[in-house]
Protein backbone atom coordinates (compact mmCIF):
# COMPACT_ATOMS: atom_id res chain seq x y z
CA UNK A 1 0.00 0.00 0.00
CA UNK A 2 1.04 3.32 -0.72
CA UNK A 3 0.33 6.76 1.51
CA UNK A 4 1.13 10.11 0.43
CA UNK A 5 0.44 12.93 3.02
CA UNK A 6 0.25 16.28 1.83
CA UNK A 7 3.05 16.27 -0.25
CA UNK A 8 4.31 19.19 -1.54
CA UNK A 9 7.15 20.30 -4.17
CA UNK A 10 8.39 23.50 -5.23
CA UNK A 11 10.68 23.98 -9.03
CA UNK A 12 13.52 25.47 -8.60
CA UNK A 13 12.05 28.90 -9.12
CA UNK A 14 10.02 28.51 -6.62
CA UNK A 15 6.87 27.90 -8.44
CA UNK A 16 4.58 25.43 -6.04
CA UNK A 17 4.18 22.53 -8.66
CA UNK A 18 2.24 20.11 -6.17
CA UNK A 19 0.11 21.86 -3.45
CA UNK A 20 -0.28 19.25 -1.10
CA UNK A 21 -1.40 15.72 -2.78
CA UNK A 22 -2.56 13.09 -0.59
CA UNK A 23 -3.25 9.77 -1.88
CA UNK A 24 -3.75 6.12 -0.95
CA UNK A 25 -3.14 3.29 -3.33
CA UNK A 26 -4.39 0.30 -1.36
CA UNK A 27 -3.20 -3.27 -1.90
CA UNK A 28 -3.95 -5.22 -4.97
CA UNK A 29 -5.64 -1.88 -6.96
CA UNK A 30 -4.61 -0.24 -10.17
CA UNK A 31 -4.93 3.23 -9.74
CA UNK A 32 -5.07 5.61 -12.96
CA UNK A 33 -3.62 8.65 -12.65
CA UNK A 34 -5.08 10.79 -15.26
CA UNK A 35 -5.15 15.22 -15.94
CA UNK A 36 -4.33 18.25 -17.93
CA UNK A 37 -0.71 18.30 -19.38
CA UNK A 38 1.00 19.96 -16.65
CA UNK A 39 -1.01 18.83 -13.96
CA UNK A 40 1.73 17.44 -12.00
CA UNK A 41 1.59 13.90 -12.83
CA UNK A 42 4.69 13.17 -13.45
CA UNK A 43 6.23 15.23 -10.54
CA UNK A 44 4.11 13.10 -8.13
CA UNK A 45 5.53 10.09 -9.77
CA UNK A 46 8.85 11.40 -9.68
CA UNK A 47 8.74 11.92 -5.69
CA UNK A 48 7.30 8.64 -5.24
CA UNK A 49 10.25 7.19 -6.63
CA UNK A 50 12.77 9.14 -5.20
CA UNK A 51 14.05 11.09 -7.82
CA UNK A 52 12.52 14.58 -6.31
CA UNK A 53 12.69 15.59 -2.90
CA UNK A 54 9.16 16.84 -1.73
CA UNK A 55 9.49 20.14 -0.02
CA UNK A 56 7.27 18.84 2.93
CA UNK A 57 4.82 15.68 3.27
CA UNK A 58 5.08 12.35 3.51
CA UNK A 59 5.39 8.73 1.36
CA UNK A 60 4.60 5.73 3.16
CA UNK A 61 5.52 2.20 1.92
CA UNK A 62 3.15 -0.50 3.13
CA UNK A 63 3.59 1.58 6.22
CA UNK A 64 6.31 2.61 6.58
CA UNK A 65 7.75 6.21 5.81
CA UNK A 66 10.22 6.31 2.55
CA UNK A 67 10.09 10.18 1.98
CA UNK A 68 13.88 10.38 3.28
CA UNK A 69 15.47 7.45 1.64
CA UNK A 70 17.40 7.89 -1.92
CA UNK A 71 16.21 6.22 -5.18
CA UNK A 72 18.31 3.16 -4.87
CA UNK A 73 16.67 2.39 -1.30
CA UNK A 74 13.48 2.97 -2.75
CA UNK A 75 14.13 0.85 -5.45
CA UNK A 76 15.41 -1.49 -3.42
CA UNK A 77 12.43 -1.80 -1.23
CA UNK A 78 10.19 -2.60 -3.94
CA UNK A 79 9.53 0.69 -6.17
CA UNK A 80 9.40 0.71 -10.00
CA UNK A 81 9.19 3.44 -12.25
CA UNK A 82 8.85 3.55 -15.94
CA UNK A 83 9.70 6.83 -17.22
CA UNK A 84 7.59 9.26 -19.08
CA UNK A 85 10.52 10.17 -20.85
CA UNK A 86 12.96 7.16 -21.10
CA UNK A 87 16.75 7.76 -20.71
CA UNK A 88 19.02 6.82 -23.72
CA UNK A 89 22.63 5.40 -23.07
CA UNK A 90 25.88 5.82 -25.47
CA UNK A 91 27.63 2.61 -25.92
CA UNK A 92 24.59 0.68 -23.17
CA UNK A 93 23.42 -2.87 -25.07
CA UNK A 94 19.76 -3.23 -24.81
CA UNK A 95 20.94 -6.80 -23.24
CA UNK A 96 23.03 -4.84 -20.64
CA UNK A 97 19.95 -2.57 -19.77
CA UNK A 98 17.32 -5.54 -18.90
CA UNK A 99 19.98 -7.63 -17.26
CA UNK A 100 20.17 -4.64 -14.55
CA UNK A 101 16.60 -4.85 -14.15
CA UNK A 102 16.61 -8.43 -13.47
CA UNK A 103 19.40 -7.74 -11.26
CA UNK A 104 21.50 -10.41 -12.79
CA UNK A 105 22.60 -12.44 -15.85
CA UNK A 106 19.88 -13.56 -18.26
CA UNK A 107 18.88 -16.34 -20.60
CA UNK A 108 18.34 -15.98 -24.18
CA UNK A 109 14.77 -17.76 -23.35
CA UNK A 110 13.83 -14.82 -20.74
CA UNK A 111 14.96 -12.28 -22.89
CA UNK A 112 12.68 -13.74 -25.36
CA UNK A 113 10.12 -14.12 -23.30
CA UNK A 114 10.14 -10.22 -21.71
CA UNK A 115 10.58 -8.32 -25.28
CA UNK A 116 7.76 -10.51 -26.48
CA UNK A 117 5.66 -9.62 -23.92
CA UNK A 118 6.05 -5.81 -24.97
CA UNK A 119 6.11 -6.57 -28.64
CA UNK A 120 9.53 -6.77 -29.73
CA UNK A 121 11.94 -9.35 -31.61
CA UNK A 122 14.74 -10.42 -28.96
CA UNK A 123 17.13 -10.99 -32.19
CA UNK A 124 16.59 -7.85 -33.60
CA UNK A 125 17.14 -5.78 -30.11
CA UNK A 126 18.87 -7.27 -27.65
CA UNK A 127 22.60 -6.20 -29.13
CA UNK A 128 21.64 -2.97 -29.67
CA UNK A 129 22.83 0.11 -27.93
CA UNK A 130 19.90 2.36 -26.10
CA UNK A 131 20.81 5.01 -27.85
CA UNK A 132 19.04 7.26 -30.23
CA UNK A 133 18.69 5.10 -32.77
CA UNK A 134 15.70 3.06 -31.11
CA UNK A 135 12.62 4.79 -32.16
CA UNK A 136 10.17 6.38 -29.68
CA UNK A 137 8.00 3.67 -29.58
CA UNK A 138 10.78 1.20 -29.65
CA UNK A 139 12.35 3.08 -26.34
CA UNK A 140 8.81 2.84 -24.79
CA UNK A 141 8.78 -0.56 -25.54
CA UNK A 142 12.05 -1.37 -23.38
CA UNK A 143 11.84 1.52 -20.76
CA UNK A 144 8.14 -1.30 -20.04
CA UNK A 145 10.12 -4.38 -20.42
CA UNK A 146 12.84 -2.78 -17.38
CA UNK A 147 10.04 -2.51 -14.96
CA UNK A 148 7.98 -5.56 -15.88
CA UNK A 149 11.24 -7.91 -15.06
CA UNK A 150 11.39 -6.26 -11.15
CA UNK A 151 7.95 -7.44 -9.90
CA UNK A 152 7.71 -4.89 -7.48
CA UNK A 153 5.44 -4.32 -4.81
CA UNK A 154 4.83 -0.41 -6.43
CA UNK A 155 4.67 -0.26 -10.16
CA UNK A 156 4.25 3.69 -12.33
CA UNK A 157 3.95 3.59 -15.34
CA UNK A 158 4.16 6.97 -16.62
CA UNK A 159 2.11 7.49 -19.98
CA UNK A 160 3.18 3.97 -20.85
CA UNK A 161 0.93 4.35 -24.23
CA UNK A 162 2.94 7.24 -25.79
CA UNK A 163 4.46 6.30 -29.35
CA UNK A 164 2.66 2.79 -28.65
CA UNK A 165 1.15 2.26 -32.65
CA UNK A 166 -2.51 1.63 -32.96
CA UNK A 167 -1.83 -2.31 -33.64
CA UNK A 168 -0.03 -2.90 -30.74
CA UNK A 169 -2.17 -0.61 -28.33
CA UNK A 170 -4.46 -3.47 -27.59
CA UNK A 171 -1.64 -6.37 -26.33
CA UNK A 172 0.08 -3.52 -24.30
CA UNK A 173 -3.42 -3.27 -22.73
CA UNK A 174 -3.16 -7.00 -22.23
CA UNK A 175 -0.35 -6.73 -20.19
CA UNK A 176 -1.21 -4.47 -18.03
CA UNK A 177 -4.20 -6.35 -17.26
CA UNK A 178 -2.04 -9.68 -16.80
CA UNK A 179 0.28 -8.00 -14.30
CA UNK A 180 -3.26 -6.38 -12.57
CA UNK A 181 -4.60 -10.18 -12.41
CA UNK A 182 -0.48 -11.36 -10.92
CA UNK A 183 0.75 -8.33 -9.06
CA UNK A 184 1.49 -8.69 -5.41
CA UNK A 185 0.91 -4.95 -4.41
CA UNK A 186 -0.48 -1.81 -6.20
CA UNK A 187 0.35 -0.40 -9.80
CA UNK A 188 -0.16 3.61 -10.58
CA UNK A 189 -0.26 4.33 -14.33
CA UNK A 190 -0.18 7.64 -15.53
CA UNK A 191 -2.30 7.83 -18.56
CA UNK A 192 -4.94 9.81 -21.12
CA UNK A 193 -6.13 7.31 -22.42
CA UNK A 194 -9.26 6.01 -21.86
CA UNK A 195 -8.88 2.52 -22.37
CA UNK A 196 -6.37 2.20 -19.87
CA UNK A 197 -8.75 4.46 -17.58
CA UNK A 198 -11.17 1.32 -18.43
CA UNK A 199 -9.22 -1.19 -17.08
CA UNK A 200 -8.11 0.98 -14.03
CA UNK A 201 -10.19 -0.40 -10.22
CA UNK A 202 -9.33 3.71 -9.26
CA UNK A 203 -9.02 6.90 -10.76
CA UNK A 204 -7.57 9.67 -9.71
CA UNK A 205 -7.51 13.20 -11.67
CA UNK A 206 -4.67 15.77 -10.82
CA UNK A 207 -4.38 18.75 -11.63
CA UNK A 208 -3.09 22.52 -11.02
CA UNK A 209 -1.00 20.39 -8.55
CA UNK A 210 -3.54 19.02 -6.74
CA UNK A 211 -6.32 16.18 -6.31
CA UNK A 212 -9.73 17.10 -7.99
CA UNK A 213 -11.03 13.79 -7.83
CA UNK A 214 -10.26 10.26 -6.52
CA UNK A 215 -12.83 7.49 -6.54
CA UNK A 216 -13.60 3.77 -7.93
CA UNK A 217 -13.10 3.68 -11.82
CA UNK A 218 -16.92 2.96 -12.18
CA UNK A 219 -18.09 6.31 -10.59
CA UNK A 220 -14.73 8.82 -12.28
CA UNK A 221 -14.64 7.73 -15.82
CA UNK A 222 -18.40 8.42 -16.56
CA UNK A 223 -17.55 11.84 -15.18
CA UNK A 224 -14.17 12.48 -16.92
CA UNK A 225 -16.38 11.81 -20.17
CA UNK A 226 -19.13 14.14 -19.61
CA UNK A 227 -16.20 16.45 -18.45
CA UNK A 228 -14.70 16.43 -21.12
CA UNK A 229 -17.53 17.26 -23.67
CA UNK A 230 -17.60 20.11 -21.48
CA UNK A 231 -13.90 21.24 -22.61
CA UNK A 232 -14.73 20.60 -25.98
CA UNK A 233 -17.61 23.58 -25.38
CA UNK A 234 -15.54 25.93 -23.54
CA UNK A 235 -13.58 26.09 -26.98
CA UNK A 236 -16.86 26.93 -28.81
CA UNK A 237 -17.51 29.46 -25.84
CA UNK A 238 -14.62 31.26 -26.21
CA UNK A 239 -14.75 31.08 -30.38
CA UNK A 240 -18.05 32.66 -29.70
CA UNK A 241 -17.30 35.22 -27.56
CA UNK A 242 -14.60 36.40 -29.67
CA UNK A 243 -16.86 36.59 -32.68
CA UNK B 1 57.98 -17.03 -20.92
CA UNK B 2 57.11 -15.24 -17.70
CA UNK B 3 54.23 -14.14 -16.03
CA UNK B 4 54.20 -10.64 -16.72
CA UNK B 5 54.60 -10.99 -20.63
CA UNK B 6 52.31 -13.76 -20.25
CA UNK B 7 49.55 -11.38 -18.37
CA UNK B 8 50.31 -8.17 -20.88
CA UNK B 9 49.60 -10.84 -23.93
CA UNK B 10 46.33 -11.63 -21.98
CA UNK B 11 45.53 -8.05 -22.19
CA UNK B 12 45.88 -6.88 -25.45
CA UNK B 13 45.73 -9.94 -27.75
CA UNK B 14 43.70 -12.63 -28.08
CA UNK B 15 46.72 -14.87 -26.31
CA UNK B 16 45.64 -17.91 -24.66
CA UNK B 17 49.41 -19.80 -24.56
CA UNK B 18 49.37 -19.95 -28.64
CA UNK B 19 48.03 -17.63 -30.99
CA UNK B 20 46.13 -18.82 -34.40
CA UNK B 21 47.48 -17.62 -37.41
CA UNK B 22 50.29 -15.73 -38.14
CA UNK B 23 52.13 -13.65 -35.29
CA UNK B 24 54.89 -11.94 -33.67
CA UNK B 25 55.73 -11.30 -30.35
CA UNK B 26 57.93 -8.19 -29.27
CA UNK B 27 59.30 -8.32 -25.86
CA UNK B 28 61.59 -5.24 -24.37
CA UNK B 29 63.03 -4.40 -28.08
CA UNK B 30 63.85 -8.11 -28.86
CA UNK B 31 61.74 -10.90 -30.56
CA UNK B 32 59.96 -13.57 -28.22
CA UNK B 33 58.46 -15.61 -30.87
CA UNK B 34 57.16 -16.03 -34.60
CA UNK B 35 55.40 -17.41 -37.15
CA UNK B 36 54.57 -16.74 -41.00
CA UNK B 37 52.26 -18.64 -42.62
CA UNK B 38 51.32 -19.43 -46.19
CA UNK B 39 49.69 -16.23 -47.37
CA UNK B 40 51.27 -13.69 -44.23
CA UNK B 41 54.58 -13.19 -44.08
CA UNK B 42 56.57 -11.77 -41.57
CA UNK B 43 60.35 -10.38 -41.92
CA UNK B 44 62.98 -8.50 -39.90
CA UNK B 45 63.60 -5.12 -41.09
CA UNK B 46 67.08 -4.78 -42.26
CA UNK B 47 67.22 -0.77 -41.84
CA UNK B 48 65.96 -0.25 -39.00
CA UNK B 49 64.28 -1.78 -35.78
CA UNK B 50 60.63 -3.53 -36.68
CA UNK B 51 58.71 -5.59 -39.16
CA UNK B 52 57.62 -6.27 -42.76
CA UNK B 53 54.48 -7.88 -42.99
CA UNK B 54 52.79 -9.02 -46.23
CA UNK B 55 49.78 -10.11 -47.13
CA UNK B 56 49.39 -12.04 -50.56
CA UNK B 57 46.81 -10.92 -52.69
CA UNK B 58 43.32 -12.98 -51.89
CA UNK B 59 44.21 -13.57 -48.42
CA UNK B 60 40.95 -14.60 -47.05
CA UNK B 61 39.78 -15.01 -43.41
CA UNK B 62 43.57 -15.40 -41.74
CA UNK B 63 44.79 -13.24 -38.71
CA UNK B 64 48.78 -11.77 -37.73
CA UNK B 65 48.62 -11.01 -34.46
CA UNK B 66 51.89 -8.31 -33.57
CA UNK B 67 51.91 -7.78 -29.80
CA UNK B 68 54.81 -5.69 -28.50
CA UNK B 69 55.20 -5.81 -24.10
CA UNK B 70 57.83 -3.85 -22.19
CA UNK B 71 57.84 -5.81 -18.53
CA UNK B 72 60.14 -3.59 -17.25
CA UNK B 73 61.07 -0.13 -16.44
CA UNK B 74 64.23 1.42 -18.08
CA UNK B 75 63.08 -0.12 -21.54
CA UNK B 76 62.59 2.61 -24.24
CA UNK B 77 61.24 0.67 -26.91
CA UNK B 78 60.85 1.94 -30.35
CA UNK B 79 60.13 -0.35 -33.62
CA UNK B 80 58.30 0.17 -37.27
CA UNK B 81 55.98 -2.15 -38.26
CA UNK B 82 54.59 -2.00 -41.68
CA UNK B 83 51.59 -3.97 -43.55
CA UNK B 84 51.54 -4.58 -47.07
CA UNK B 85 48.04 -5.58 -47.73
CA UNK B 86 47.37 -7.23 -50.72
CA UNK B 87 44.57 -6.72 -53.62
CA UNK B 88 41.32 -8.17 -52.28
CA UNK B 89 42.67 -9.55 -49.12
CA UNK B 90 40.45 -9.61 -45.48
CA UNK B 91 42.26 -9.88 -42.82
CA UNK B 92 42.47 -9.29 -38.90
CA UNK B 93 45.60 -7.33 -37.45
CA UNK B 94 46.12 -7.34 -33.78
CA UNK B 95 48.61 -5.13 -32.75
CA UNK B 96 48.20 -5.04 -29.04
CA UNK B 97 51.00 -2.76 -26.67
CA UNK B 98 51.57 -3.78 -22.99
CA UNK B 99 53.84 -1.79 -20.59
CA UNK B 100 54.69 -2.91 -17.05
CA UNK B 101 57.18 -1.32 -14.67
CA UNK B 102 57.24 -1.88 -10.89
CA UNK B 103 61.15 -0.21 -9.98
CA UNK B 104 59.84 3.51 -10.38
CA UNK B 105 61.66 3.31 -13.84
CA UNK B 106 60.02 4.44 -16.89
CA UNK B 107 58.53 1.81 -19.43
CA UNK B 108 57.83 3.31 -23.00
CA UNK B 109 56.71 1.98 -25.93
CA UNK B 110 56.57 3.61 -29.34
CA UNK B 111 55.29 2.18 -32.42
CA UNK B 112 54.79 3.64 -35.70
CA UNK B 113 52.50 1.28 -37.75
CA UNK B 114 52.10 1.65 -41.59
CA UNK B 115 49.09 0.46 -43.35
CA UNK B 116 49.04 -0.02 -47.59
CA UNK B 117 45.93 -1.44 -48.63
CA UNK B 118 45.83 -2.26 -52.19
CA UNK B 119 42.96 -2.00 -54.14
CA UNK B 120 39.83 -3.81 -52.55
CA UNK B 121 41.83 -5.37 -49.46
CA UNK B 122 40.32 -5.45 -46.13
CA UNK B 123 41.48 -4.99 -42.47
CA UNK B 124 40.12 -5.11 -39.44
CA UNK B 125 42.82 -3.69 -37.04
CA UNK B 126 42.37 -3.93 -33.23
CA UNK B 127 44.56 -2.38 -31.33
CA UNK B 128 44.50 -2.30 -27.03
CA UNK B 129 46.72 -0.56 -24.92
CA UNK B 130 47.65 -1.26 -21.13
CA UNK B 131 49.48 -0.15 -18.43
CA UNK B 132 50.64 -2.23 -15.25
CA UNK B 133 52.37 -2.27 -11.94
CA UNK B 134 52.80 -0.65 -9.23
CA UNK B 135 55.15 2.47 -8.41
CA UNK B 136 56.08 5.92 -9.63
CA UNK B 137 57.66 4.44 -13.16
CA UNK B 138 55.98 6.20 -16.47
CA UNK B 139 54.21 4.10 -18.37
CA UNK B 140 53.67 5.72 -21.66
CA UNK B 141 52.83 4.27 -24.92
CA UNK B 142 53.09 7.03 -28.11
CA UNK B 143 51.59 5.15 -31.45
CA UNK B 144 51.87 6.41 -34.40
CA UNK B 145 49.47 4.77 -37.27
CA UNK B 146 49.93 5.82 -40.93
CA UNK B 147 46.79 4.44 -43.70
CA UNK B 148 47.26 4.41 -47.00
CA UNK B 149 43.95 3.18 -48.74
CA UNK B 150 43.98 2.34 -52.75
CA UNK B 151 40.18 1.97 -54.57
CA UNK B 152 37.82 0.16 -52.48
CA UNK B 153 40.11 -0.92 -49.79
CA UNK B 154 37.94 -1.06 -46.12
CA UNK B 155 39.64 -0.65 -42.66
CA UNK B 156 37.98 -0.93 -39.10
CA UNK B 157 40.37 0.65 -36.67
CA UNK B 158 39.42 -0.31 -33.16
CA UNK B 159 41.73 0.89 -30.63
CA UNK B 160 41.31 1.12 -26.53
CA UNK B 161 43.73 2.32 -24.05
CA UNK B 162 41.28 1.65 -20.80
CA UNK B 163 43.62 2.78 -17.88
CA UNK B 164 46.56 2.41 -16.60
CA UNK B 165 49.16 4.02 -19.09
CA UNK B 166 50.73 7.72 -17.34
CA UNK B 167 50.91 9.43 -20.61
CA UNK B 168 50.46 8.72 -24.16
CA UNK B 169 50.87 10.46 -27.44
CA UNK B 170 48.29 9.21 -30.33
CA UNK B 171 48.60 10.16 -34.00
CA UNK B 172 46.47 8.83 -36.83
CA UNK B 173 47.02 9.85 -40.46
CA UNK B 174 44.90 7.82 -43.18
CA UNK B 175 44.78 9.04 -47.05
CA UNK B 176 41.96 7.45 -49.02
CA UNK B 177 41.59 6.71 -52.79
CA UNK B 178 38.27 6.32 -54.81
CA UNK B 179 35.44 4.15 -52.74
CA UNK B 180 37.56 3.99 -49.72
CA UNK B 181 36.33 3.32 -46.43
CA UNK B 182 37.59 3.77 -42.67
CA UNK B 183 35.99 3.08 -40.06
CA UNK B 184 37.65 4.54 -36.60
CA UNK B 185 36.27 3.58 -32.76
CA UNK B 186 38.83 5.02 -30.25
CA UNK B 187 38.30 4.32 -26.74
CA UNK B 188 40.38 6.11 -24.24
CA UNK B 189 39.82 6.67 -20.28
CA UNK B 190 42.16 8.21 -17.84
CA UNK B 191 42.64 8.85 -14.39
CA UNK B 192 44.68 10.43 -11.25
CA UNK B 193 47.18 12.30 -13.64
CA UNK B 194 47.59 10.86 -16.38
CA UNK B 195 47.65 12.50 -19.59
CA UNK B 196 46.48 11.05 -23.54
CA UNK B 197 46.80 13.27 -26.85
CA UNK B 198 44.97 12.48 -29.82
CA UNK B 199 45.19 13.28 -33.04
CA UNK B 200 43.70 12.09 -36.24
CA UNK B 201 43.87 13.75 -40.03
CA UNK B 202 41.97 11.56 -42.33
CA UNK B 203 42.04 12.67 -46.44
CA UNK B 204 39.86 12.03 -48.64
CA UNK B 205 40.99 11.92 -52.12
CA UNK B 206 38.93 9.86 -54.31
CA UNK B 207 35.64 10.12 -55.11
CA UNK B 208 32.84 8.08 -53.01
CA UNK B 209 35.28 7.50 -49.85
CA UNK B 210 34.15 7.96 -46.68
CA UNK B 211 35.73 8.07 -42.79
CA UNK B 212 33.09 7.47 -39.88
CA UNK B 213 35.40 8.36 -37.01
CA UNK B 214 33.68 7.96 -33.12
CA UNK B 215 35.64 8.74 -30.64
CA UNK B 216 34.62 8.42 -26.72
CA UNK B 217 36.34 8.91 -23.47
CA UNK B 218 35.96 8.98 -20.05
CA UNK B 219 38.85 11.72 -18.19
CA UNK B 220 38.89 11.20 -14.12
CA UNK B 221 40.59 12.32 -11.36
CA UNK B 222 42.98 14.81 -12.52
CA UNK B 223 43.65 13.46 -15.47
CA UNK B 224 44.06 15.42 -18.77
CA UNK B 225 43.08 14.70 -22.68
CA UNK B 226 43.29 16.33 -25.85
CA UNK B 227 41.54 15.60 -29.16
CA UNK B 228 42.14 16.91 -31.98
CA UNK B 229 40.81 15.49 -35.85
CA UNK B 230 41.00 17.03 -39.16
CA UNK B 231 38.87 15.76 -41.97
CA UNK B 232 39.92 16.69 -45.62
CA UNK B 233 37.20 16.11 -48.41
CA UNK B 234 39.11 16.85 -51.70
CA UNK B 235 36.62 14.64 -53.77
CA UNK B 236 33.13 13.61 -53.66
CA UNK B 237 33.00 11.73 -50.39
CA UNK B 238 31.66 11.58 -46.54
CA UNK B 239 33.54 12.00 -43.76
CA UNK B 240 31.63 11.84 -40.22
CA UNK B 241 33.39 12.72 -36.80
CA UNK B 242 31.86 12.41 -33.13
CA UNK B 243 34.05 12.87 -30.35
CA UNK B 244 32.10 12.30 -27.31
CA UNK B 245 33.86 12.92 -23.38
CA UNK B 246 32.75 12.32 -19.79
CA UNK B 247 34.20 14.13 -17.75
CA UNK B 248 34.33 13.73 -14.11
CA UNK B 249 35.92 14.69 -11.02
CA UNK B 250 38.43 17.07 -11.99
CA UNK B 251 39.11 15.63 -15.61
CA UNK B 252 39.58 17.87 -18.58
CA UNK B 253 38.96 17.38 -21.86
CA UNK B 254 40.04 19.82 -24.76
CA UNK B 255 38.47 18.62 -28.36
CA UNK B 256 39.41 20.07 -30.93
CA UNK B 257 37.93 19.03 -34.61
CA UNK B 258 38.09 20.34 -37.81
CA UNK B 259 36.68 20.08 -41.26
CA UNK B 260 38.27 21.06 -44.53
CA UNK B 261 35.92 20.57 -47.39
CA UNK B 262 38.06 21.45 -50.84
CA UNK B 263 35.21 19.77 -52.83
CA UNK B 264 31.29 21.26 -52.88
CA UNK B 265 29.96 17.41 -52.38
CA UNK B 266 32.29 16.18 -49.50
CA UNK B 267 29.71 16.17 -46.74
CA UNK B 268 31.46 16.39 -43.72
CA UNK B 269 29.50 16.45 -40.39
CA UNK B 270 31.17 16.87 -37.09
CA UNK B 271 29.35 16.06 -33.44
CA UNK B 272 31.36 17.37 -30.21
CA UNK B 273 29.88 16.70 -26.75
CA UNK B 274 32.16 17.09 -23.24
CA UNK B 275 30.49 16.58 -19.73
CA UNK B 276 29.64 14.87 -17.28
CA UNK B 277 27.57 12.06 -17.20
CA UNK B 278 23.81 12.71 -17.39
CA UNK B 279 21.58 12.96 -13.99
CA UNK B 280 18.63 10.91 -15.54
CA UNK B 281 21.29 8.33 -17.03
CA UNK B 282 22.15 7.65 -13.19
CA UNK B 283 18.56 7.97 -11.85
CA UNK B 284 17.20 5.80 -13.87
CA UNK B 285 19.53 3.29 -13.23
CA UNK B 286 19.14 3.99 -9.47
CA UNK B 287 15.39 3.15 -9.98
CA UNK B 288 16.26 -0.24 -10.94
CA UNK B 289 18.53 -0.66 -7.86
CA UNK B 290 21.78 0.21 -8.79
CA UNK B 291 23.76 2.81 -6.53
CA UNK B 292 24.63 5.81 -7.57
CA UNK B 293 28.73 4.50 -7.73
CA UNK B 294 27.58 1.35 -9.57
CA UNK B 295 24.96 3.07 -11.91
CA UNK B 296 27.96 5.34 -13.20
CA UNK B 297 30.13 2.55 -13.16
CA UNK B 298 27.65 0.89 -16.13
CA UNK B 299 27.23 3.79 -17.76
CA UNK B 300 31.13 4.37 -18.09
CA UNK B 301 31.59 0.62 -18.77
CA UNK B 302 28.78 0.27 -21.54
CA UNK B 303 30.02 4.34 -23.07
CA UNK B 304 33.57 2.90 -23.79
CA UNK B 305 32.18 -0.66 -24.43
N1 LIG C 1 12.28 21.15 -12.78
C1 LIG C 1 11.24 21.94 -13.11
N2 LIG C 1 11.42 23.26 -13.26
C2 LIG C 1 10.39 24.05 -13.60
N3 LIG C 1 9.15 23.61 -13.83
C3 LIG C 1 8.92 22.31 -13.70
C4 LIG C 1 9.95 21.40 -13.35
N4 LIG C 1 9.44 20.16 -13.33
C5 LIG C 1 8.15 20.29 -13.65
N5 LIG C 1 7.83 21.58 -13.87
C6 LIG C 1 6.51 22.11 -14.22
O1 LIG C 1 5.58 21.50 -13.38
C7 LIG C 1 4.37 21.30 -14.04
C8 LIG C 1 3.95 19.85 -13.91
O2 LIG C 1 4.78 19.06 -14.71
P1 LIG C 1 4.55 17.51 -14.87
O3 LIG C 1 5.60 16.99 -15.77
O4 LIG C 1 4.44 16.90 -13.54
O5 LIG C 1 3.14 17.48 -15.61
P2 LIG C 1 2.27 16.25 -16.08
O6 LIG C 1 1.00 16.28 -15.34
O7 LIG C 1 3.04 15.01 -16.02
O8 LIG C 1 1.98 16.66 -17.59
P3 LIG C 1 1.88 15.76 -18.92
O9 LIG C 1 0.49 15.24 -18.98
O10 LIG C 1 2.11 16.77 -20.02
O11 LIG C 1 2.93 14.73 -18.88
C9 LIG C 1 4.59 21.75 -15.48
O12 LIG C 1 4.06 23.04 -15.63
C10 LIG C 1 6.08 21.75 -15.61
O13 LIG C 1 6.49 22.71 -16.54
MG1 LIG D 1 3.86 13.75 -17.40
Amino acid sequence: MLELKDIVWRAPDGEAILKGVSLTVPDDTLMAITGPNGGGKTTLARVIAGLEKPESGAILLDGEDITNLNVTERARRGVSYAFQQPVRFKGLLVRQLLELAAGGEMGERRMCEVLSRVGLCAREYIDREVNATLSGGEIKRIEIATVLLRHTRLTIFDEPEAGIDLWSFGNLIDVFKDLREHMHGSMLIISHQERILQIADRIAVIAGGVLTREGAAGEVFPELMSDAGGNRACCGRREGFAG
Amino acid sequence: MNQILDGLLKMVSDWNGKFEGAFNIRENGGCAGRRSTEHIKIETKQDKPGLDIRILPGTKGESVSIPACVTHGGVDDLTYNDFYVGEDADVTIVAGCGVHTETGEPARHNGVHRFFLAKGARVKYLEKHVGTGKGAGIRRIDPVTEVFMEEDAVMIMETSQIGGVDSTARITHATLGKNAKLHIHERLLTEGVQQARTEFEVVMNGAGAGVDLISRSVARGDSRQSYRSVITGNAPCTGHSECDAIIGENGSVAAAPELVANNADAALIHEAAIGKIAGEQILKLQTLGLTEREAEAKIVEGFLR
